[in-house]
C-alpha cells in the first residue's frame, strides 16, 4: 500500500518538475533549439529531466555518495535512518551509495553496448536489404543461425569462455543484440528499398554508403529509434538475468541488474529493498522512451507538414 | 517504505545464536515443535522441496553428487552401516562388524531383508554392490576408499575385506551415502535400477522434477519410515522454495538464504532448524606458489579475515567461527583449547613484514558454486584485508565450470567441506600429502607421519594427542583459510515433528529426515 | 500464390542450412567450455583416474569431429541418441518437456499478442493522449522489471493470498482447465515480459505511416481516424509487426529458462542449461536443434505473411 501512495505522490510531483525542466530549458538553450523545447509535450520534459539528473549522478557519483562503493559500513540490512538514507544492504554496504556508483556503472555499460550493437546491426542489416542477393542471404543465413540459439544460452557459453571482463560483458550482450537489430533493420529497410525514390537514387549511381546513410536509414529511423529505446534497457535486464544464472558484472562492483538479483528473494517476504533498483532501471527506462517518442511525433510530425 | 520486519530478525537472529552456540550437544527445539512431538505416527504424504537436482541426474551410485540424490538414495536405499543420530556407527544391513587386527574387517550380513522386487538380500549382493566403485574401471566419486582393499570376499553369512594396512575407523566409510546396497546379478550390480532395500519404493522419477515414493510394506526396520508417501521435488530457486514452503505446497526445504531466515520465523508459518555440524567453507591457497609458499603470508591473511562477521552476515549467524580447523566439534577429538584467531591488523601487518612485505596483493577466485554466499563472502575478506595493507582483487568466475577452471588449477579460490564424522577420514581426504582433495598442495612432514600412527593407534589418550598436534599444525601451518562452519538450515512445515536429536552428520538429518520423521 | 511457394521452399532448404551452422556452433561451443562430461560429473569427487576410466566408458576419448559425425549420422536417421548423463533415451527425455514449452508459449502468446495489438493500435490512434501515456509508461515499466523479479512480485501478490499456486506442479492426467490455472501465473509473468514490445512496435510501426500521403487523402475524404487506422495504415504496418510477433514467438519458445526455474516449471529452457552445465552435448545439440527449428519456421512465417502484405517485396525474394 505504501508503495501506492509513494507512486501516486511520485506522479503528482513530477508534472510541476518537468514543466518547470521545460522552462528552463526553453530559457538556456540558443534560439532554434529553445523553441522546440517549449513546445515539447511534458512527457518528453520529464524524460529529458530524469536522463540529464542520471547523467548527472553518473558522472559526479563520488562527489555525491555519501560513503564509497564497496565499504562495509554498518550491520546488514540496517533500516532507514539519517546515517543511512535508504539503509544498508546484506554485506552492511550503504544502500544510497551503492545505487548512486550504480548509475555510473549500468548506464556507461548499457549505452557502449547499445550503441555497438546499432551501429553493427542497423548498417549490416541495410545493407543487406539493399543489396539483396547472395549476400542479403549469406548475413541473414548466419544471422538467422545465431538467433536460433536463445540469446540467454548463447550468452552464457560465450561469457563461461571468454571470461567475465567488463568487456566481454559489452562485446558479448552487444553481439547478440546485433542481431536482433540486424532484422529489424533489414525487414523495415527491405519496405524502404522498393519505394521509387530509391530506383531513382540508384539510377543516379548514388554509392551504397550515400544509399544507406542518405536515403534508407532517415525513412527506417522510426522503428530503428524505437528498438532503441527497448534495446538500451534489455541491457540491464540481461545483466540481471545473466547474474541470476550465476554470471554478470564483477563484484564488488555496484550495477542495478546484479542489485535487483541480490535482493530479489526479499521481495517475497514485502520488503521493498530490491524495488530501489529495479524502481531506478524502470524510471530510466520510462524516462528513454518518452523521449524516443517525442522523437518519433517530431518525425511524423515534420513530415506531416512537409507533406 | 520502513522495513520493520528486517529489525525483528536481527532480534530472532540473535536467539537463534544463543541456541546454536550449545552445539553438537543438540539442536533445542522450538516450543512449537515439543508440543507437537508424541509418539511418531503413521501417515500423510511427504513433500520435500530442494535446491539442487538437475535433469542431467543419472541412476549411477557412483555419481551421487548434490542433495537431491543423496535424500532420494536414503529413501529408496540401505548401506552396511547407518550414522545414528548421535553420530554414532549403527547396524544396518551389516548386523555386525568385528576386526581382530584393524586390518582385516569381517561384516555379518542381516538376513530376512528383502528387496522392493521382492528378492532377499544377500552376501553376493553386498559384495557386488561395493565392487561397483573398486577397481581399475571404476568411476565412482569413493574410488580412493577402496584403494587400500586388497580382497572382498564371502564366507557364510559374512562379508570379509582385508585391507593393506590396519583402519581402527574402516566402518565409517562403509556408511558412505555413495555406497548403497543394490541387487547384483553375476557379480555386478545395475547402477540404472532404482531396486534397493531401503524404506519406499520408486513409483516414478523425472530427472530434476520430482521423485514419488510410496512405503515399502516389507521394510524391515521397526519404528522407522511413518509416511505413507514421499514426494521429493527440485526447486532450485531459493524464493520459489520459501513460496512452496509458505503456500502449503511442500513440507521441508533446504537452503533458506540466511537473509530470509529471520523473515520467514517472523511470519510463524514455519519452523527453522539449524543443526551445527562439521562442514565448513574454506579458502584455500596453493601453498607451493608464491607468495602463498610462505607461511607468514598465510598467517597474514588468516589473522586479516573477520571470522565473526562471516559467521553473522554469510550464514546469518547460522554457523560458527571456525580457527581454520577442518575437524569441527561434532567430531571425537576436535581440539576445543586452541588459541583463537580474531581478525587483528596488527598481527597481520606483523607476519606480513614478517615475510619481508610491506603490502600484498593477491587474486581471490570465487563464485557461488564453491558455496552459497562465497562471492559475498569474498567482498567481505577483501574489505577486512583492505584494513591490513592486504589487497585481494575479487574475481568471480562462472559458476559453470569452477570445479574444472578454477579449483586446485588458480593459487587462491573458495570452496567447501561436507565435514567428515571421522578425523582420518577428513585429514586423508584434504589435507594428506598428494591426496585427491589436497586443494592447498600442502605438504608437511609432521603432520604426516602423525597421519599414519593415529590410524592404528589404541591408546585414546595418545590417540587424541595426535589428532590435537595435527589440527595445530593444520591451523597454524597449514595453507587452508577456514572463517567457518555453517549449520544445516532446514524449515519445515509446522506439523512436520523430528525426534529429540537431529543427526549433524550431513544435512536433513543425515538424508534420512524420510524415515526418521513424521506429521504430528 | 507461386512465387511465394516456391519461396516457402528455398527458404526450408536454407532453414536445413541453418539447423547445421547451428548444430556446429553448439557443438564447437560446448567443446570450447572448459571440463567435459566425465569430469562435470564427478564435480569436485574428480580424481584424474575416475576422470580417465568415465572418459573412456562414455567415449569421450574419441575426437571430436568423429562425435561430431556419429551424433550428426544418427540424428539425419531420426536418431537422438542416448543421454551420456542419465543413460535414457533423449527423445523420451525432451517429449514431455517440449511439450509443456510449447504449451507455455501458446498460452503466454494467446494472452499477449491480442493485448498487444489491441494496446499498440489504441495508442496510435489517441496518440500524446493520457491513454497512450499511461499504457506506454505502464508497459515500459513491466519490461524493466528483471523476469524473476516480475515472476517474485506476482507470487507476492497473488500465490501468498492463495488465490494461484507459486510453483507448477503438472500431472500427466490434468484437465485443461486445471493445467490453464496451475500455469497462470508463468504465463501472466511472460505476457507482461513479452508485451511492451510488441505494443511499441505496433505504436511506432502504425505512426510511421500516418504522415504517408495516402493516409493524409483517406483524411481528406473524411473517414473515421479507426477507419484509416484498421483499413489504411495497419495492413500496410504489418510487416515489422509480424516480425516483432514472431521475434517474440520464438522467444517464449527458446527463451524461458529464467520463468521456468522461478515456476519450477519442466521445460526445454532448464534441461538446456543443465545439460550445458554437465556438458552433456547430445541433449545440448538436441535441444539446440529444437530452437533453432522453431525459430526458423516462425521467421519463415513471418516473411511469407509480411511477404503477402506486401506485394511489392515479392520481386524481391
Amino acid at each position: 500500500m505504501g508503495v501506492m501512495i509513494f507512486l501516486a505522490c511520485a506522479i503528482v510531483a513530477s508534472i510541476p518538475l518537468s514543466w518547470g525542466a521545460r522552462r528552463v530549458m526553453a530559457a538556456v538553450l540558443p534560439r532554434n533549439m529553445a523553441r522546440v523545447a517549449r513546445d515539447m509535450p511534458l512527457t518528453a520534459a520529464f524524460g529529458i529531466m530524469v536522463i540529464a539528473v542520471y547523467l548527472f549522478v553518473a558522472l559526479f557519483a563520488p562527489l555525491l555518495a555519501p560513503f564509497p562503493e564497496r565499504a562495509v559500513v554498518g550491520s546488514q540490512f540496517q533500516p532507514w535512518d539519517s546515517t543511512h538514507w535508504l539503509g544498508t544492504d546484506r554485506l552492511g554496504r550503504d544502500m544510497l551509495s551503492r545505487l548512486i556508483y550504480g548509475a555510473r556503472n549500468t548506464v556507461g555499460i548499457a549505452f557502449a553496448t547499445t550503441a555497438l550493437a546499432f551501429l553493427v546491426g542497423s548498417v549490416l542489416g541495410i545493407w543487406a536489404a539493399l543489396r539483396g542477393g547472395w549476400l542479403d542471404q549469406v548475413l541473414s543465413r548466419f544471422v538467422d543461425a545465431l538467433m536460433a540459439i536463445p540469446a540467454l544460452i548463447f550468452s552464457l557459453l560465450l561469457l563461461t569462455i571468454f571470461g567475465t571482463s567488463v568487456l566481454t560483458l559489452i562485446l558479448v550482450i552487444a553481439a547478440v543484440d546485433a542481431t536482433r537489430v540486424f532484422r529489424i533493420a533489414r525487414s523495415v529497410a527491405q519496405g524502404v528499398v522498393v519505394m521509387d525514390y530509391i530506383e531513382a537514387a540508384r539510377l543516379r549511381g548514388e554509392g551504397t554508403a550515400y544509399l544507406i546513410g542518405r536515403e534508407i536509414l532517415p525513412n527506417a529511423l522510426a522503428p530503428l529509434v524505437a528498438e532503441f529505446g527497448l534495446r538500451f534497457c534489455f541491457v540491464f535486464l540481461t545483466i540481471s538475468s545473466l547474474s541470476f544464472l550465476g554470471l554478470g558484472i564483477q563484484p564488488p562492483t555496484a550495477d542495478w541488474g546484479s542489485m535487483v538479483r541480490d535482493n530479489a528473494t526479499l521481495i517475497t517476504f514485502g520488503d521493498v529493498t530490491p524495488l530501489l533498483p529495479a524502481g531506478a532501471i524502470a524510471l530510466l527506462t520510462v524516462a528513454v522512451n518518452f523521449v524516443v517518442d517525442w522523437q518519433l511525433y517530431r518525425a511524423s510530425g515534420l513530415k506531416e507538414q512537409a507533406g | 517504505m520502513t522495513r520493520p520486519i528486517s529489525q525483528q530478525s536481527l532480534t530472532r537472529r540473535s536467539l537463534l545464536k544463543g541456541a546454536t552456540a550449545l552445539g553438537a550437544a543438540g539442536l533445542i527445539l522450538p516450543a512449537s515443535y515439543r508440543a507437537a512431538r508424541a509418539e511418531p505416527q503413521r501417515g500423510g504424504t511427504f513433500r520435500i522441496g530442494l535446491g539442487h537436482g538437475n535433469s542431467t541426474d543419472g541412476y549411477d551410485p557412483g555419481l551421487w553428487d548434490n542433495l537431491y540424490a543423496q535424500v532420494f538414495a536414503a529413501s529408496r536405499h540401505n548401506q552396511l552401516i547407518e550414522v545414528g543420530a548421535d553420530g554414532q556407527l549403527t547396524p544396518e544391513i551389516a548386523e555386525s562388524w568385528e576386526s581382530a587386527d584393524g586390518a582385516t574387517w569381517v561384516f555379518r550380513i542381516r538376513q530376512g531383508v528383502s528387496f522392493h522386487s521382492g528378492k532377499e538380500v544377500t552376501v553376493e549382493d553386498v559384495i557386488a554392490s561395493l565392487n561397483h566403485h573398486r577397481g581399475e574401471d571404476a568411476t565412482s566419486a569413493v574410488k580412493l576408499f577402496f584403494n587400500p582393499v586388497q580382497d572382498i570376499r564371502a564366507d557364510g553369512q559374512n562379508v570379509v575385506i582385508t585391507l593393506d594396512a590396519p583402519n581402527g575407523d574402516f566402518p565409517y566409510l562403509m556408511s558412505d551415502y555413495h555406497l548403497a546396497i543394490m541387487p547384483g546379478a553375476d557379480g555386478k550390480i545395475d547402477p540404472t535400477s532404482t531396486d534397493g532395500c531401503g524404506p519406499y519404493v520408486v513409483e516414478s522419477y523425472e530427472p530434476g522434477v520430482q521423485a514419488s515414493l510410496t512405503r515399502f510394506p516389507n521394510y524391515w526396520k521397526p519404528g522407522r519410515a511413518h509416511f505413507d508417501r514421499v514426494e521429493i521435488l527440485s526447486i532450485l530457486d531459493s524464493a520459489a522454495r520459501l513460496n512452496a514452503l509458505m503456500t502449503g505446497q511442500v513440507d521441508l526445504i533446504d537452503q533458506i538464504d540466511p537473509a530470509t531466515i529471520g523473515m520467514l520465523e517472523a511470519r510463524g508459518v514455519a519452523n527453522i532448524l539449524s543443526i551445527p555440524g562439521n562442514a565448513h567453507y574454506v579458502f584455500p591457497m596453493d601453498s607451493r606458489a608464491a607468495p602463498f609458499s610462505d607461511n607468514n603470508v598465510r598467517l597474514a591473511l588468516k589473522y586479516a579475515i573477520d571470522r565473526q562477521e562471516m559467521v553473522d552476515k554469510i550464514l546469518g549467524g547460522h554457523g560458527a567461527v571456525s580457527n581454520d580447523n577442518p575437524i569441527g566439534p561434532a567430531n571425537r577429538y576436535f581440539h576445543r583449547e586452541m588459541e583463537a584467531k580474531t581478525f587483528d591488523p596488527d598481527r597481520a601487518r606483523y607476519y606480513l613484514r614478517q615475510a619481508g612485505m610491506d603490502s600484498l596483493s593477491v587474486d581471490l577466485h570465487v563464485a557461488d558454486a564453491a558455496f552459497s554466499g562465497a562471492v559475498d563472502a569474498g567482498a567481505l575478506f577483501a574489505e577486512t584485508a583492505a584494513q591490513c595493507g592486504i589487497n585481494i582483487n575479487l574475481v568471480r568466475e562462472p559458476n559453470d565450470g569452477y570445479w574444472d577452471n578454477v579449483w586446485m588449477k588458480k593459487p587462491f579460490v573458495a570452496s567447501y567441506w561436507g565435514g567428515r564424522a571421522v578425523e582420518d577420514h577428513m585429514f586423508t581426504s584434504g589435507y594428506a600429502s598428494g591426496a585427491a582433495w589436497n586443494d592447498s598442495f600442502w605438504e608437511h612432514e609432521r603432520f604426516n607421519e602423525l597421519l599414519v600412527a593415529a590410524r592404528s593407534e589404541i591408546n585414546e589418550e595418545l590417540r587424541r594427542e595426535m589428532y590435537h598436534e595435527m589440527q595445530q599444525i593444520v591451523s597454524f601451518e597449514g595453507s587452508v583459510i577456514i572463517p567457518m562452519n555453517n549449520n544445516y538450515v532446514m524449515a519445515t512445515a509446522l506439523n512436520v515433528a523430528t525426534p529429540e536429536q537431529i543427526s549433524a552428520n550431513w544435512n536433513l538429518d543425515g538424508f534420512r529426515c524420510v524415515e526418521r520423521w513424521w506429521f504430528a | 500464390m507461386h512465387a511465394v511457394l516456391v519461396m516457402i521452399l528455398q527458404r526450408l532448404a536454407l532453414g536445413v542450412v541453418t539447423l547445421f551452422v547451428v548444430s556446429v556452433v553448439i557443438f564447437g561451443a560446448t567443446e570450447l567450455l572448459p571440463g567435459d562430461l566425465a569430469s562435470t560429473l564427478l564435480g569436485q569427487s574428480a580424481t584424474p583416474e575416475t576422470v580417465a576410466a568415465l572418459r573412456t566408458q562414455l567415449g569421450l576419448d574419441q575426437p571430436a569431429p568423429l562425435r561430431y559425425w556419429a551424433w550428426a549420422t544418427g540424428v539425419v536417421q531420426g536418431d537422438f541418441g542416448v543421454s551420456l548423463a542419465t543413460r535414457r533415451p533423449i527423445a523420451d527425455m525432451l517429449a514431455m518437456r517440449l511439450g509443456n514449452t510449447v504449451f507455455l508459449a501458446l498460452y503466454a502468446a494467446a494472452l499477449a499478442v491480442p493485448l498487444a495489438l489491441i494496446l499498440g493500435i489504441l495508442a496510435a490512434l489517441w496518440r500524446n493522449s493520457i491513454f497512450d501515456r499511461v499504457a506506454n509508461a505502464g508497459a515500459l515499466s513491466a519490461i524493466s522489471f528483471p523476469e524473476f523479479f516480475v515472476a517474485y512480485i506476482l507470487i507476492f501478490i497473488l500465490a501468498q493470498s492463495g488465490f494461484f499456486p507459486s510453483m507448477v506442479r503438472l500431472s500427466p492426467d490434468m484437465a485443461l482447465g486445471d493445467k490453464l490455472y496451475a500455469t497462470f501465473l508463468p504465463a501472466l509473468t511472460l505476457t507482461l515480459v513479452v508485451t511492451a514490445h510488441m505494443m511499441r512496435m505496433t505504436r511506432a510501426a502504425i505512426i510511421n505511416l500516418m504522415a504517408s500521403p495516402y493516409i493524409e487523402m483517406a483524411r481528406l475524404k473524411g473517414l473515421s481516424p479507426l477507419r484509416i487506422v484498421l483499413r489504411h495504415a495497419l495492413p500496410n504496418a504489418l510487416a515489422p509487426i509480424i516480425n516483432v510477433i514472431a521475434l517474440n514467438l520464438a522467444y517464449l519458445i527458446t527463451g524461458v529458462v529464467v520463468v521456468e526455474v522461478v515456476f519450477v516449471y519442466p521445460g526445454l529452457g532448464q534441461l538446456m542449461v543443465d545439460s550445458v552445465a554437465k556438458r552433456d552435448i547430445a541433449v545440448v545439440q538436441a535441444i539446440a536443434l529444437i530452437f533453432a527449428s522453431a525459430y526458423v519456421l516462425l521467421n519463415l512465417s513471418a516473411d511469407v505473411l509480411s511477404t503477402l502484405t506486401n506485394p511489392r517485396l515479392m520481386r524481391r525474394t
